[in-house]
């Protein structure tokens, strides 16, 4: 077991080395650092000695990936690409293309985006499962057809609709909660509420369908069919034979975003006003801010690589037969 | 007038043209045309499949881009001088483009949604609603309607006639008969209702739209079914384009992988791992920021604005795709594994038949049912997805006709009161219906074509 995670770390290596690459390339293939020192320090009166320090400051002014003024090793190593994703790899963010220390930023902004996330994730969960046993407990009934119906039309639907609306009746017509913002700590709660209602509600069709296709496999199994020759009720099967045999399945498509649910949600956060990590990289994308976009894309790979590992330990505790 | 082809043009009349060849080549395959048979007996996927077809036949529409030459004035050069881009839609919608408002106006609206300060013939200063320039103070809608109704269902009545008549091989009458006691063994009678319907409402909204604006205007005046009608290309293309751009790679990459194994397989399987692991959304983010400089810089690559736009829905594609491979190409590889170890391709190895020869007729029509659910899976996905990333400001040109754009505008709306309803509702009408269709459509595909479900 803990080999086999060391390995998996060690095979996380060249998988963020890559990410890395790719990010590095995609923006310096365009961006002279240059143009991104004029735009951050503002067009007036700029020296080119500015110019100069700011690029030295970050490292954007050594050559991106081959460095011919150097010798031997160096030639790779002393190059911008090396040295700045090397620092990714110590979790060393370093500062922003305006000047903010991404790593302080991410540390204060994590919370925010976890009190979004994570109640949507955990109510979403539960409702969704609830919701396809009872379908799969009456399957084939009026209940389960006209609610399959409903799950396709809920699914079809922008997400953008579900929040204006949400916007418009909750809080514009109705005032029970504030339309954005966000507080720490009980106060705060109602500000989570109404984006956390809407989360879990725009999931509910795809959820919904899921769960029920993973039970609905189950239920024709011979073990099933053995349980109720037995005389089990059909609540017992469900709960006690479908359920559990369903979770396999269902861990592999759940575990692998959790770590994620750091990242927070970038249209949620921005429509209601809410300082986390999915708002932040928002505003780093749209102010072009190289610094807080690579912080961001190596933490998300590094979430997702983590997420990938969870997943395989989380079957050695569901499943007996997997041994890792 | 010359056409003028734009880049998605030509992709859309280039993938029509090889979708027809791929459908007539397939369809001599008997099997094939039983598996397509038993997908429309539904009467879901019928109709959602007419609702979809209505969707393309705007696309192509909106596909064709003319320029007309300009009367050159007298006493200047001999050069034949071109005006801008417009495509057919454009044409029909000629009065709507042409009659553009000051400012909001609700749907079927005579004034102005804001009152504005008018001074009168007495000096006096007022605040009153001004009149739309371009909606006729007759009130004619009711003859309008009925005449426009007529007109659609006589439309659509041809159409039905036309294509009864094609399939009656016995005799007209017991045909026409079958069909609408709903005994055809294709539902026609369900594919025929919601045809005329569509017909018949575009007729009525487009008679309309003459006299009046059908949904309304927008903030400078613009009118909003005339948008909604343009941003059906922008929809579909994103959702048809990119998975079509990203299977060659999915499949060539995916059935390597599964086929050689060893390096090849290593190799493949970290590209994907890599460029999966990425958050999308800011994978697409970086990509379309890249772009957006590249053109910047580039001045010279398009001429007019639509020329840019359309350049950078084509970057936004093919962006989209590179993401989206990933999951197809997991699913390839893993589904080549699993036949490669099947007898019939030992079989195949033992009777020394090449590797291409293998792939050809064993592999790739064994993946043909996991490659068509996930192109209708992706479709609906990439639709809505378009809205999302237009909001973040890495979607299409802002100045491009889309559902996005037209949400995006329309929010910054929300805090008036009464609220601006309208464009927020037309764009999300739009593009739920077409969403609902090919969600539904690829429910059907799915139970038909995937071999789990043959119990």
């Amino acid at each position: 077991m803990f080999g086999y995670i060391l390995r998996r770390i060690i095979y996380a290596v060249p998988i963020l080395i890559g990410v890395n690459l790719i990010t590095f390339m995609l923006f310096f293939m365009v961006n002279s650092p240059e143009d991104m020192a004029r735009a951050q320090l503002g067009a007036k009166q700029i020296s080119p000695q500015m110019i100069q320090a700011w690029k030295e400051q970050r490292g954007y002014d050594k050559p991106l990936f081959i460095n011919p003024n150097a010798q031997g090793v160096s030639v790779v190593t002393d190059t911008l690409f090396m040295k700045e994703s090397l620092k990714l790899f110590t979790f060393n963010f370093g500062i922003s293309d305006s000047n903010r220390n991404i790593g302080s930023d991410i540390k204060e902004r994590m919370g925010p985006s976890l009190a979004i996330a994570l109640p949507t994730f955990m109510i979403a969960l539960i409702t969704n499962i609830s919701l396809a046993l009872l379908l799969v407990l009456f399957r084939g009934s009026v209940l389960d057809t006209s609610m399959m119906i409903v799950a396709v039309m809920i699914m079809s639907i922008s997400g953008l609709f579900y929040i204006i609306a949400g916007q418009v009746l909750f809080s514009k017509m109705w005032h029970w909660v504030p339309i954005s913002g966000y507080d720490s700590g009980w106060s705060g709660i109602k500000f989570i509420i109404l984006p956390v209602m809407i989360g879990v509600f725009a999931g509910i069709g795809s959820g919904v369908r899921w769960y029920r296709s993973i039970f609905l496999e189950q239920i024709n199994q011979d073990y099933v069919r053995t349980a109720r020759a037995k005389g089990l009720s059909e609540l017992r099967v469900l709960f006690g034979h479908v359920l559990r045999n369903g979770m396999l399945p269902i861990l592999t498509g759940v575990v692998v975003v959790i770590p994620s649910l750091f990242m927070g949600s970038l249209i949620m956060e921005s429509f209601f006003g809410i300082p986390g990590l999915g708002s932040y990289t928002i505003d780093a994308i749209s102010s072009q801010d190289f610094g807080i976009v690579k912080a961001m894309v190596f933490l998300g790979s590094v979430l997702y690589i983590v997420g990938l590992i969870l997943t395989d330990i989380s079957y050695t505790l569901f499943d007996p037969r997997v041994k890792l | 007038m010359i056409f003028s082809l734009l880049w998605t043009d030509m992709l859309v009349w280039g993938l029509l043209c090889v979708l027809i060849l791929l459908g007539w080549g397939a369809s001599r395959s008997p099997q094939v045309r039983q598996q397509w048979h038993t997908i429309f007996r539904s009467s879901i996927a019928m109709a959602s499949t007419i609702i979809l077809l209505f969707y393309l036949f705007f696309t192509l529409l909106d596909s064709v881009h003319l320029r007309f030459a300009i009367e050159p004035a007298e006493g200047k050069s001999e050069q034949v001088q071109y005006s801008e881009i417009v495509s057919l839609l454009d044409l029909i919608f000629v009065h709507n483009i042409e009659g553009t408002e000051r400012t909001y106006s609700a749907p079927f609206s005579q004034h102005e949604y804001t009152k504005s300060i008018v001074v009168d013939a007495n000096g006096v200063t007022k605040q009153e609603y001004l009149p739309l320039k371009h909606v006729s103070n007759r009130d004619e809608s009711i003859q309008t309607s009925l005449i426009a109704i007529m007109i659609g269902l006589t439309i659509s009545m041809i159409f039905v006639f036309i294509h009864i008549f094609w399939r009656s091989k016995g005799g007209f009458k017991d045909t026409f008969r079958l069909t609408f006691q709903g005994k055809t063994e294709l539902p026609w009678r369900t594919a025929y209702v919601t045809m005329t319907l569509l017909i018949t409402l575009f007729t009525w909204f487009y008679m309309l739209s003459f006299d009046y604006h059908v949904l309304g205007t927008d903030k400078v005046g613009g009118d909003v079914l005339y948008q909604s009608l343009k941003s059906i290309r922008t929809g579909v293309l994103i959702g048809i384009l990119t998975t079509l751009i990203m299977l060659p790679v999915a499949i060539l990459l995916g059935v390597s992988a599964g086929l050689f194994r060893g390096w090849v397989d290593d190799v493949i399987q970290y590209l994907y791992t890599t460029l999966s692991s990425i958050p999308g959304v800011l994978l697409i983010a970086a990509g379309v920021l890249s772009m957006q400089v590249m053109m910047n810089n580039n001045p010279t690559w398009f001429e007019s604005t639509l020329e840019r736009s359309d350049l950078r829905l084509l970057f936004l594609i093919l962006i989209l795709g590179i993401t989206s491979w990933t999951g197809l190409c997991r699913l390839l590889r893993a589904e080549t594994l699993k036949i490669s170890q099947m007898e019939f391709v030992t079989a195949a190895k033992a009777f020394g038949v090449g590797k291409l020869t293998i792939i050809k007729r064993h592999i790739i029509p064994n993946l043909m049912h996991i490659i068509l659910i996930s192109v209708v899976l992706d479709f609906s996905g990439l639709v809505l997805a378009e809205a999302v990333l237009s909001y973040v400001g890495v979607g299409v040109d802002p100045t491009m006709h889309s559902w996005g754009n037209m949400i995006n505008q329309a929010r910054l709306e929300m805090a008036r009161d009464p609220m601006v309803w309208w464009s927020l509702f037309s764009a999300f009408v739009f593009m739920f219906i077409l969403v609902l269709a090919a969600n539904l459509l690829s429910d059907r595909v799915q139970t038909v074509l995937d071999p789990r479900n043959k119990s």
